[in-house]
């Protein structure tokens, strides 16, 4: 825009209205293409993950199991191994979108039934607990940045350092032995494991109760790990914020402090946190995998791990395809609010 | 009139070391300055030892299942410190030896990250291109991409022994360190002095060897630090969901046994608590120095 | 000396300001006493190298400066001690009395907000009585005044070319109509063409609107330009003050006229030969020469004058800190 040309108003104001919209179109077209091809990159490591080594894939997946030439021919064929490469590379592609995925070689049932039997548990774990994770996190960051140096802040970051180094599944286990069992003069009042009560009937309020109380402390288990993360990233980008000159601009416009902090600081530090706070979804699903096995909670997660035993390849594979392709698709849509809420990356 | 002293002579190679030693010195200076990061080392110093002296400390026959002669699963007593497993094995003896494998396999899988990231993150960062940018939406792709689903596919396939615990864990985490070499190397490519080697000729080689890499160096030092308290950290998960070699005891497998016995039901909890507080002293010790460090090369971060 | 001069209360009086700031390594004296007042309707210019202390003098303007720094002496805006006064009349006085224009546009400026909301903010926080509407229309005519349609108040900063970005500065400080307006480098990293606009703007200002305006700049050219007195700063001190003509034109202090010569004049031959530029750097407040803190770098310093710091005193009927001023 040359300094000298004045724009006329009309043209101006077009530039700045529907400016707008088109560019933040273009950003969309842009993170959904790069989300494409993440997927079929998940698509093209779940096809490899098992010709990993060199030799028969047979042999591999069916390790130990098949002991004669005929059952290995069947196997073959059942998988379409005595294919070409890319023939079973399409065939691949193919069957997992119709959800014609092979069966569980423990089950003996199609994986994605299993999947989708699933599911459900562990969105509900994953979901409630970064949602919880993020507000609280997010909030103690603040008050750490804030009080920086003063004991509050070494108390928390001291705490929330220690929390960040330590597994959840561990953190859980003590959870289990403290607060479900009862150690000492603490009362075992939460549930050991599961789900859901035996005796708990589908439909009703109580149901609902119940399924709540045996997630307190899965939820707690991972909200308590996550939290020390995103505060952490809360803190740092505050801190980063806070040595910027337009809050100067703002402090000299007669703004109160509290409101300098909040209008501009804490606002502007939310955007880099939300993407970093994006990124990690991938740690709270691994972590949600494997609370789920400690507490038993009927889930991906736990479907993945008992998969370990046999090995249940199959299992394992849908779970990869499945939890990554849900990473990506939920890191697409904190990009898309991302987007909204930065102008920056529009233009 | 005063006799002039005549200057030494110092060849370029003398004047280079020099200069490093000065660098180290001053490195050190600024990280004693940490009180966070000097207790971190500490700590750090300490599991080593112990790891290092655990014939020393532990008698290796306490690892036979065979030998073993305490009761099952005794709280601790004036025999066995932190008592015994199913087994009747000393908690104390497993916990000394389990230290070698966890440290062992965390830095030797952080090594093959490191190299894997560095090359990938200079390749990026440097070249121009689709090469460059195909690469960059890799590293993000392993970046974003949940470990544990493909850490457990990897390691189910290659089959549970040690080296394939180290090859899953460096082949799954090179993503982070590659991206801020990436970024690192963007940076000091736009630098004066590297336009200007270009303009006298160096080649690409060269730019990346002599000018990028020692800048870059300070900053993959302190993230390999840090990188260790993830890989001690997917280590102890993998063995804890069995992947793990099952010949050798590490934390993560002992975790694995006690949850196998029900050792928080039972409320065996001096099977439950001391690896995991193991684990996490080690982690904090590492993410400690590498925090240091982090502020140390990059000052920007001093004020925090 | 003029009598009206006397009767009207200038709008902004700095009577032996001093800035100290404790640092780790003991005390920074980054202004040592500095006298300063400027008049309604005045242009008055402070020129000096960065690290002089210019900023950080201006910082105490609106009580700005970062914490842990010491001021004394007193800061009078608008007759109000604006180092002293409670939390509440110093709100006020922030914008509402005077404004700043910052320094670096680009880094002054909110970069995720459009640019019209920063204008308004400070007007809604001072006159929450108007309307929606009457605010925006102040923006509106801000944006104008200052040569910005008013379409760009929906634009964001990283929109704006930098020239623009300054203007959005000085529209910004005239929102709430200020009687005095202090404008630390305006026109530093912009280009010479950007430059004069942006020096005639400030100059209309100045004659439409009556306020008063203080120009920080390490640019003697620029100050002799818009100004009607100048100050010259060197290590936290004035050193030389007089009109515009007078400081640039006749320097009486070694440093001023290494200043004025380091600028060409364009039409003077002599000029062309005289040496430009200026030896050395300027001293490190922690650890000022003994006497006179220009000494080291001066082409004509004596061995006199490390003896003592030299007092500012009246030279030709101006005043200047340099024993050997006025000397043929």
């Amino acid at each position: 825009m040359s300094e000298f040309a004045a724009a006329g108003p009309a043209v101006a104001a077009q530039e700045a209205g529907t400016g707008h919209r088109r560019t933040y179109g273009r950003y969309v077209l842009g993170k959904v293409l790069g989300s494409l091809g993440s997927l079929f990159f998940v698509m093209v490591v779940g096809f490899f993950l098992f010709r990993v080594l060199p030799g028969d894939p047979a042999r591999t997946l069916g390790r130990g199991r098949f002991k004669t030439e005929a059952q290995l021919e069947a196997f073959r064929a059942q998988y379409g191994l005595d294919q070409p490469l890319p023939l079973q590379f399409l065939t691949y592609l193919k069957t997992t979108f119709t959800g014609d995925m092979a069966e569980s070689l423990r089950y003996r049932v199609p994986v994605s039934d299993l999947i989708l039997d699933r599911l459900w548990p562990t969105l509900l774990l994953v979901g409630t607990s970064t949602a919880l994770a993020t507000v609280i996190g997010v909030y103690l960051g603040v008050i750490s940045a804030w009080n920086r140096g003063k004991a509050t802040d070494k108390i928390t970051t001291g705490t929330t350092l220690t929390l960040y180094s330590m597994p959840e599944w561990w953190l859980g286990l003590l959870l289990i032995a403290a607060l479900a069992v009862g150690a000492g003069p603490l009362p075992g009042i939460f549930p050991t494991g599961g789900l859901h009560s035996v005796d708990a009937v589908p439909g009703t309020v109580g149901y609902v109760a119940d399924t709540a109380l045996h997630l307190v402390l899965p939820v707690t288990t991972l909200v308590l790990v996550y939290l020390a993360d995103f505060s952490l990233i809360m803190r740092s980008s505050l801190l980063d914020e806070l040595g910027e000159d337009y809050l100067t601009t703002a402090r000299a416009k007669g703004l109160r402090d509290v409101v300098v902090r909040r209008r501009h600081a804490v606002r502007n530090a939310l955007l880099p946190t939300t993407t970093l706070i994006a990124l990690s979804i991938g740690f709270v699903v691994s972590g949600a995998i494997t609370v789920e096995t400690v507490f038993s909670i009927p889930g991906l997660g736990l479907l993945a791990t008992e998969a370990l035993t046999i090995p249940d390849y199959p299992v394992l594979q849908g779970t990869f395809l499945v939890t990554s392709a849900a990473v990506i698709v939920a890191n697409l849509l904190a990009n898309l609010v991302y987007g909204l809420l930065d102008p920056r990356v529009r233009t | 009139m005063t006799a002039t002293p005549t200057a030494v002579q110092l060849t370029p190679g003398q004047v280079a070391r020099r200069r490093r030693a000065q660098a180290a010195r001053r490195t050190w200076a600024g990280f004693r300055s940490h009180r966070s990061g000097l207790f971190g080392l500490a700590l750090l110093l300490f599991f080593v030892l112990v790891a290092l002296l655990a014939p020393l400390l532990a008698d290796s026959e306490g690892l036979e299942v065979t030998k073993a002669t305490g009761g099952v699963l005794q709280p601790p007593s004036s025999g066995y410190p932190l008592g015994t497993d199913e087994n009747g094995r000393s908690i104390l003896t497993l916990l000394i030896w389990g230290s070698r494998i966890s440290l062992f396999v965390g830095m030797l899988a952080t090594l093959i990250s490191m190299i894997i990231g560095t090359l990938i993150g200079l390749a990026s960062g440097f070249f121009e291109g689709w090469p460059a940018r195909l690469l960059f939406r890799v590293t993000e792709w392993f970046l974003v991409i949940p470990f544990v689903p493909l850490a457990i596919v990897l390691a189910t396939v290659l089959g549970r022994s040690l080296i394939n615990i180290v090859i899953v864990i460096g082949i799954t985490g090179w993503a982070g360190t590659a991206m801020l070499i990436r970024s690192q190397t963007l940076s000091i490519k736009e630098r004066p002095y590297v336009e200007r080697a270009r303009v006298l000729g160096a080649g690409r080689w060269h730019q990346m060897s002599r000018h990028i890499l020692p800048n870059v160096m300070p900053m993959v030092f302190a993230n390999t630090t840090l990188t260790v308290a993830l890989a001690i950290l997917a280590e102890t998960t993998l063995s804890f969901l069995g992947l793990g070699d099952p010949t050798r005891v590490s934390w993560g497998s002992m975790l694995e046994d006690a949850f196998a016995v029900g050792a928080m039901t039972t409320g065996a909890w001096w099977y439950i608590v001391p690896p995991g507080v193991c684990v996490v002293l080690v982690v904090l010790a590492f993410t400690l120095v590498g925090q240091a460090l982090e502020e140390v090369f990059n000052p920007r971060l001093r004020e925090r | 000396m003029s009598a009206v001069s006397e009767e009207v209360e200038p709008l902004l009086a700095l009577r032996g300001v001093s800035v100290t700031y404790h640092t780790a390594e003991g005390p920074l004296p980054a202004v040592r006493g500095v006298d300063l007042t400027l008049a309604p309707g005045e242009v008055v210019g402070l020129a000096g190298e960065s690290g002089c202390g210019k900023s950080t003098l201006v910082s105490t303007v609106l009580r700005l400066q970062p914490t842990g720094a010491e001021v004394d002496g007193e800061v009078l805006v608008l007759g109000q001690d604006v180092q002293t006064i409670s939390w509440g009349k110093l709100r006020a006085l922030r914008w509402a009395g005077a404004s700043i224009v910052f320094q670096g546009a680009l880094h002054s400026l909110n970069p995720v907000q459009r640019i019209g909301r920063q204008i308004a903010e400070p007007i809604t926080l001072h006159e929450p009585e108007l309307r929606p509407e009457q605010v925006q229309r102040r923006v509106d005519e801000l944006l104008e005044q200052v040569g910005l349609s008013a379409s760009r108040a929906r634009s964001y900063p990283h929109q704006l070319s930098g020239g623009q970005k300054q203007r959005v500065m000085i529209a910004m400080a005239l929102a709430c109509r200020p009687q005095l307006i202090v404008a630390d480098e305006p026109t530093t990293a912009l280009d010479v063409m950007v430059q004069a606009q942006i020096l005639d703007l400030l100059r209309d200002l100045v004659r439409d609107l009556d306020v008063g305006l203080l120009i920080i700049s390490h640019d003697l050219s620029v100050l002799a330009d818009v100004c009607d007195r100048v100050l010259v700063m060197y290590a936290g001190r004035i050193v030389e003050a007089g009109t515009a003509g007078e400081v640039f034109v006749e320097p009486l202090h070694p440093y001023t006229a290494a200043l004025s010569g380091a600028f060409p004049r364009i039409g003077d031959p002599a000029a062309r030969y005289a040496p430009a530029g200026l030896a050395g750097d300027p001293p490190d407040p922690r650890s000022l020469p003994e006497g006179c803190s220009f000494a080291p770098r001066c082409s004509r310093a004596v061995d006199r004058c490390t003896h003592a710091e030299p007092p500012l005193v009246e030279v030709h009927g101006r005043p200047v800190a340099c024993i050997r001023a006025g000397e043929s």
